[in-house]
């Protein structure tokens, strides 16, 4: 290890493929994201709901996301469902795995913001005449969304962390085309250490988004 | 006119209101007293269909509050209410609290909406705090903002519960002016209050409440300058 040399330029001349990567670990992050975002506020609404069976399946689903390691979840449907004759390709047993638990963590985000809105704002707003439909869209859920919004961006990098998993399945995002191109150039530290700072630039790019937009979007302080 | 007639309720097995009767005529101010639990808040609840009614009438100019046609949303553009909690909402300015329901309810156009709030708010006392969000003011000066959000409405009736309990002393005197106000404007007004001397220097009626009933009721001077009741007594000789 003393005397390593660096070699840069196999990394550099392979940039474009690393540049590949990390479109698909955006890409699947995003897509992950956004389909978890759906079904969490269906998750949010079972758990609070009065009916038994809409707040067991809820509770189930955010219980196992909450508690098993993403690492088994990709697991489980890339070589579990494979063992029932499903055959999910790596991409899209990443895509499932990340989708069921950025829904578990994200209705529970949910849930809490929408708990965390004092009652007496729905009494006042309906004082003022405002029917059920217009309560929510115009004072529960602006408060709510920006109490949610720093949580969920927090899942989104998350995310696009968790998807490196993607390199145990063989899924050709960031990480898996790291292992690959230092598979056979051998340059693994370089590869490892130009792919680190890709995924530290990305992050830092969605925080720095998000914080953007939160200033723009958010007026006033939270009660 | 605001008349409640034999108003029964219950919350699960614990009756709140045991039969009440109370008018309340235009341009009227009545004042609610009695010790916490007694149902004077339960009232206002109920005549603004937040909470519904077991047994009795609720009619607001001619409306049956509680009949199911009748359309709560409707009939609450005309019943301001003012809480204890003054409830502003935290991501909307001064202006905005007071000129969303004018807009998304009444339809008027985002100019006129803010036209009506900026009247009303100027008129408590908030014009130079519009664009200003509510969690940066004072208790006392979000009451007050809660005060005119209601009054953009314009509703024909006002309801205050208890709207000075949860304030520092210092803040109570700038939201009593404000019900002051509107009293000279000649608004009806039913007023929940701890507020002993307030109550004797507006009120047209004061109704004392004990235990779900209306224990004591007629002119300011009578129950509270000369109760009839011991249990009235009782109750002045604790609070004043």
């Amino acid at each position: 290890m003393d005397n390593y040399e660096f070699h840069w330029n196999v990394v550099f001349d392979a940039f474009p493929q690393l540049l590949s990567g990390a479109f698909t670990t955006i890409h699947v992050s995003v897509l992950s994201m956004l389909l978890g975002i759906v079904i969490a506020v269906l998750l949010a609404l079972g758990k609070m709901s009065d009916s038994k069976i809409f707040y067991n399946m809820a509770n189930i689903w955010i219980e196992t996301a909450r508690n098993l390691p993403a690492l088994f979840l990709i697991y489980m449907a890339y070589f579990g469902l494979g063992a029932y004759g499903i055959h999910l390709s790596p991409y899209f047993s990443v895509f499932s795995a990340l989708v069921f638990i950025n829904a578990g963590y994200l209705a529970e985000t949910f849930r809490g913001g929408f708990q965390s809105i004092p009652t007496t704002q729905y009494s006042a707003a309906k004082s003022l005449g405002m029917n059920s439909l217009k309560v929510y869209r115009h004072v529960i859920l602006p408060q709510m969304f920006r109490r949610i919004y720093h949580p969920m961006t927090n899942q989104f990098v998350w995310s696009i962390l968790m998807s490196s998993l993607g390199i145990l399945v063989g899924m050709n995002e960031l990480s898996g085309e790291t292992q690959r191109l230092q598979s056979t150039s051998f340059r693994t530290l370089e590869f490892f250490i130009v792919a680190a700072v890709m995924y530290f630039v990305i992050t830092k790019l969605v925080l720095l988004a998000s914080g953007l937009i939160a200033k723009k979007v958010f007026k006033g302080e939270l009660s | 006119m605001i008349e409640i007639k034999g108003v029964h309720k219950s919350f699960g097995d614990l009756e709140v209101l045991k039969g009440i009767d109370l008018n309340v005529n235009s341009g009227e101010v009545v004042s609610i007293i009695g010790a916490s639990g007694s149902g004077k808040s339960t009232l206002l609840y109920c005549i603004n269909a937040i909470e519904k009614i077991n047994s009795g009438n609720i009619i607001v100019d001619d409306i049956d509050v509680h009949d199911k046609k009748t359309d709560k949303n409707k009939l609450r553009q005309n019943l301001g209410m003012v809480f204890q909690q003054w409830n502003s909402f935290p991501h909307l300015t001064v202006l905005e609290n007071a000129a969303l329901a004018p807009r998304i309810v009444k339809g008027f156009t985002k100019e006129e909406a803010e036209e009506i709030a900026r009247k009303e708010l100027v008129h408590v006392g908030l014009g130079d705090k519009l664009d200003v969000y509510p969690t940066r003011m004072s208790g006392g000066q979000q009451q007050r903002l809660a005060i005119a959000r209601a009054l953009a409405m314009k509703p024909a009736y006002m309801l205050f519960d208890e709207v000075t309990s949860a304030l520092d002393p210092e803040l109570v005197g700038e939201v009593l002016d404000t019900l002051r106000l509107l009293r000279d404007d000649g608004m009806t007004m039913i007023c929940v209050t701890h507020e002993i001397s307030f109550a004797k220097e507006v009120s047209d009626k004061v109704a004392f409440f004990h235990k779900g009933l209306i224990e004591e009721m007629g002119p300011p001077d009578e129950v509270l300058g000369n109760p009839q009741r011991e249990r009235t007594q009782q109750f002045l000789s604790k609070v004043l």
